[in-house]
């Protein structure tokens, strides 16, 4: 009895599985049959159309490069646009002799063996039946020279394309950088499908920071090609989207005032609006330019570039360190009041030096008889050094360093530019970090003067008087207002968010570094009052030197016989500003290479500049109060 | 008992099936000399390969099936270790797939695509058919480990064969048609919020996949030049040896993935029904051996071995002809490569041990 019904469920069982088994098949069948109907409609019904497409023509896929993002400064300017250039593109397999081609190809237009080296690589890196470029920037007559030749040079065409253009040239080479051909190294970080038909990419400024927002995206053309290469027609296409539009910050007319106002000397200006860190100029001289990195630099002139003592291709303005000299002393005294180390009224005697106890190196003051007393605002008014050593001595160094660390010393700025220098703000952890060093007590006194370890970009001096202009408000600096989509979309603003770097005890504190700062503009004993003369604005500065050569120098700049020294041995002069003194609208910081002082170079830089934008560009002239404090 | 049948059955052989691999296994030298641009070096390889297969077809049918039912769980936790030991030392191009013997590379997820099925098909006939639910879950757990950690590789292809292997012996085993479509439901519903998790670039990488046209620089590329050589091969052919899309080096993959391109363009319409003719008749043949084996393991270890290999060429003509998503499945015998092959000639040798073991007393 149980053996039957086992038996039955057996037969159930094998019943089960053979249907499934016939139901299997009958769906290999089907499956098979549909697979037979797609091979008979494509290869009987749709023959012919296929026939077409593999013998007498071949379908081909171009890349349609898009077109690369405008870059407009703020004041309405176009400083980085596209013109139309023509380039002499091959197609590998449609060449029946490369050589012979390319020998006699050089008959009639200019050829370098730097552009045929450049195609042979290239060369390896294409498909045989993807355009390669040989030459860009061909001129109208070499295009009509070639025109006339084409039918000897099957595979070789003309391509018009846009071309990038700098109308500014050297006026914004550090700003914006440039586009130069892309090179194996660029396409191994970028997306390749979408660089299919581009040929150059953003190197060194905002080109390169922005790379990803002006390029766009690539469109693409299917076309029907006969055996010659010409495209028959297009079956199908989808449109290029181009780069968005980039609107800086950046005033091209204070560019250009600043540019101006240093007038074939080395150095640097930065300007920021301090409320929101937006660069209003950006000035290293010399500059470079870029035009010629587009269509491709010659050998000679990329060297000349790169031999010049004048290191032009070098961005002072973010790449260059310097000793930040009397130029931290207001952020001293902040400190000291920050740490309550000192009361504003607090007084030093100087005797024009000063000795750690212990020891008998004499620590000179820059005037050698001696400032007398001074209390805090004096000690900055007249630089007196004697009185920030005896300061230095009580912070001590890492309090100095903690304090510093608030206006981004030492740090990047994370401005949207590439290639930014991280300074130096020194303590005993970077000595011993960096040096394997103790660091001796000495080493504070000219730390507390802003000299020995300290250096700064002077990106990072200006953003630090926009923390002080602003009394403890950070806003990381960006030359990027805004970006622009094509087609328009929402537009894209860029602030970056302003955030409190440091408070200090009590608000008033600020008044009195502040106070300070605009006597020594606009006081009577003011180390750069030359400079502040006439001003129609109350303002605020401080001048630096930093010290090349170890000669004692003249915070004032008189009475140095500057004639004595090599020129290039002379100091680096600094300035720093902000105005107007109530509500400042722009923080700057100037250098002026082997300047001598920053009371006779860089101060007057900064108020030809202060000038240009309080007066000229804001237009506000008499509405600010001018007065002494 | 008769004479030649004695000779067949003392050898394990089924000489149906072994006429159709050889017939299969002769066209795809002769395609292969034509893809490979008349490269003898590759054929005679490709040869050498389909002679090792062989060997490993004869020697896997004089197992009983009884013997491999009963290795399946120890193959099947070997290839699971292998796999996922091979997350830490595997070499290969970029993908974590093989393993360095010494002397030669190997795949670990090769020995699921029989190691799944065999296991599943003796779990689920250890009970009643139609299996149980528990039964049932615990199979569906077999199979979706090893093909996670195959499709982490990742390689999508095998993860896809591995899985309709497994799936094919609870199919066979008499999962209800209502269940089927239950799950199928299931799994379509659950694709929906997955979509919505997804960024943007992975959407847009998905829908590449499935419509390769929106992508003709990369992926599409294969697709556009594929249909041309299939299409372009009218009824008859351009011959052999003269497709102009694979000679002129238009049609990538040719010798690997797209090979069945090849044929389509230099035998037509004609050659490409013979080639799925010849197909058929195989996975025919492997049915039918199923259906006569003489337990229900076997029988569905059998079957499901037939339809793998049906998915396999559906896959893969599919894909050539523009119609599935371009993932990489060769085209079995004809492809070249090794790895599957061998793997494939095994399966051939299980379908002979089925067929030539059965006591004379069923006949």
């Amino acid at each position: 009895m149980e053996f039957s019904l086992q038996l039955k469920d057996r037969v159930r069982e094998l019943k089960l599985v053979q249907r499934r088994l016939t139901a299997a098949m009958f769906i290999v069948v089907a499956l098979l049959g549909l697979l037979l109907m797609r091979l008979a409609y494509l290869q009987i019904v749709e023959h012919d159309h296929y026939t077409t497409l593999s013998q007498d023509n071949r379908v081909k896929v171009l890349p349609l490069p898009p077109t690369r993002g405008l870059i407009y400064t703020q004041d309405g300017a176009l400083v980085a646009e596209n013109r139309p250039a023509f380039s002499l593109d091959v197609v590998p397999e449609r060449v029946p002799d490369m050589e012979d081609s390319l020998k006699r190809l050089r008959r009639i237009i200019d050829l370098t063996d730097a552009d045929i080296a450049r195609f042979r690589q290239a060369l390896k890196q294409k498909r045989r039946f993807e355009n390669v470029s040989l030459r860009f920037n061909l001129t109208e007559e070499e295009v009509a020279r070639f025109s006339i030749d084409r039918h000897r040079f099957p595979g070789f065409d003309i391509t018009a394309s846009l071309s990038r253009y700098y109308p500014q040239g050297a006026l914004l080479a550090h700003v914006l950088g440039y586009v130069g051909r892309i090179d194996e190294n660029d396409l191994r970080s970028v997306d390749q499908a979408n660089y299919s038909a581009t040929t150059h990419i953003g190197k060194g400024g905002a080109e390169q920071t922005y790379e990803e927002e002006l390029h766009g995206r690539v469109g693409y053309q299917q076309v029907e090609v006969n055996s010659q290469g010409r495209v028959l027609r297009v079956l199908e296409s989808t449109p290029a989207v181009s780069g968005a539009d980039l609107h800086l910050t950046l005033n091209l007319s204070l560019q250009r005032a600043a540019t101006e106002a240093l007038a074939g000397r080395r150095g640097a200006v930065v300007a920021l609006d301090p409320d929101t860190g937006g660069v209003l100029a950006l000035v290293s001289a010399p500059a470079y330019d870029p035009n010629p990195f587009v269509r491709g630099i010659g050998v000679a002139q990329y060297a000349a570039l790169l031999n010049s003592p004048d290191r032009p291709l070098y961005n002072r303005a973010l790449q260059a360190v310097y000793p930040p000299g009397s130029t931290i002393k207001p952020f001293m005294a902040l400190a000291a009041l920050y740490y309550g180390a000192r009361t504003p009224a607090a007084t030093t005697w100087c005797p024009g030096w000063f000795m750690l106890p212990n020891d008998d190196r004499k620590y000179h003051c820059w005037k050698k008889p001696g400032h007398g007393r001074m209390d805090m605002k004096e000690a900055i008014i007249e630089s007196c050094d004697v009185y920030f050593y005896e300061l230095a001595q009580d912070l001590k160094i890492d309090r100095m360093h903690d304090f510093l660390d608030h206006f981004g010393f030492g740090r990047r700025t994370g401005i949207d530019l590439p290639g930014e220098a991280a300074g130096v703000n020194p303590s005993r952890a970077w000595k011993q970090a960096s040096r394997r060093q103790p660091w001796y007590p000495g080493e504070t006194l000219i730390a507390g003067i802003g000299q020995g370890f300290h250096l700064v970009t002077p990106l990072q001096l200006a953003h630090a008087v926009s923390v002080l202009a602003t009394r403890g408000l950070s806003a990381t600096p960006h030359l990027a207002g805004s970006l622009h989509p094509s087609p328009p979309a929402e537009e894209e603003t860029i602030s970056p968010p302003v955030e409190t770097a440091v408070t200090l005890r009590h608000a008033q504190d600020w008044n009195v570094v502040t106070a300070a700062m605009h006597e020594v503009v606009q006081g009577e004993r003011g180390t750069a009052r030359h400079s502040g003369e006439g001003a129609l604005y109350a303002y605020a500065g401080k001048t630096g030197t930093s010290q090349l050569f170890g000669i004692k120098q003249d915070e004032e700049g008189e009475n140095v016989q500057d004639t004595d020294i090599p020129e290039r041995l002379r100091d680096h002069g600094l300035f720093i500003a902000f105005a107007p003194l109530s509500a400042p609208r722009i923080a700057l910081a100037v250098v002026v290479e082997n300047g001598s002082s920053g009371s006779s170079s860089a101060a007057p830089v900064a108020r030809q500049v202060i000038d240009h934008y309080l007066l000229k560009i804001l237009g506000l002239g008499e509405a600010v109060p001018h007065g002494q404090t | 008992m008769d004479k030649p049948e004695s000779l067949r059955l003392r050898l394990h052989v089924d000489p149906l099936l072994l006429a159709g691999i050889l017939m299969l296994g002769a066209a795809g030298l002769v395609v292969l000399y034509s893809a490979t641009g008349a490269d003898q070096h590759m054929v005679v390889r490709q040869g050498g390969r389909m002679l090792l297969g062989l060997a490993v077809m004869a020697g896997v049918a004089q197992f009983k099936p009884e013997t491999l039912i009963r290795l399946a769980p120890w193959l099947y936790s070997a290839g699971l270790i292998l796999l996922v030991v091979l997350n830490f030392i595997g070499t290969g191009r970029g993908a974590h797939r093989w393993l360095d013997l010494g002397v030669g590379r190997f795949q670990p997820a090769e020995i699921m695509k029989l190691a799944v099925p065999m296991t599943c098909a003796r779990f689920l006939t250890a009970g009643d058919l139609p299996p149980s639910w528990t039964r049932l879950a615990l199979s569906g757990v077999f199979i979706l480990l090893p093909v996670v950690l195959i499709a982490m590789q990742p390689d999508l292809g095998t993860a896809v064969l591995v899985m309709a292997a497994g799936g094919f012996v609870i199919f066979l085993a008499g999962l209800s048609w209502r269940a089927m479509l239950a799950l199928v439901l299931v799994v379509a519903a659950s694709m929906v919020p997955l979509w919505s998790l997804l960024h943007d670039y992975q959407r847009q990488r998905i829908l590449t996949l499935l419509d390769p046209q929106q992508d003709p620089l990369g992926a599409g590329y294969h697709i556009i030049q594929s249909v041309i050589a299939v299409g372009s091969g009218g009824l008859f052919g351009k011959g052999w040896l003269q497709g102009t899309q694979s000679r002129l080096e238009f049609l990538p993959e040719r010798h690997t993935d797209f090979i069945f391109a090849v044929v389509c363009e230099e035998f037509g319409f004609a050659g490409a029904a013979l080639l799925i003719a010849l197909y058929l008749l195989i996975i025919a043949r492997g049915l039918s051996i199923a259906a006569g084996a003489q337990d229900h393991a076997s029988r569905l270890l059998a079957g499901s071995l037939s339809l793998t290999l049906f998915i396999y060429v559906f896959v893969n003509m599919g894909m050539v002809v523009g119609q599935l998503p371009v993932v990489g499945v060769p085209l079995p015998m004809i492809s070249y490569g090794g790895s599957s092959l061998v793997t494939l000639m095994a399966a051939f040798g299980m379908l002979m041990s089925v067929h030539t073991h059965r006591k004379k007393m069923l006949f």
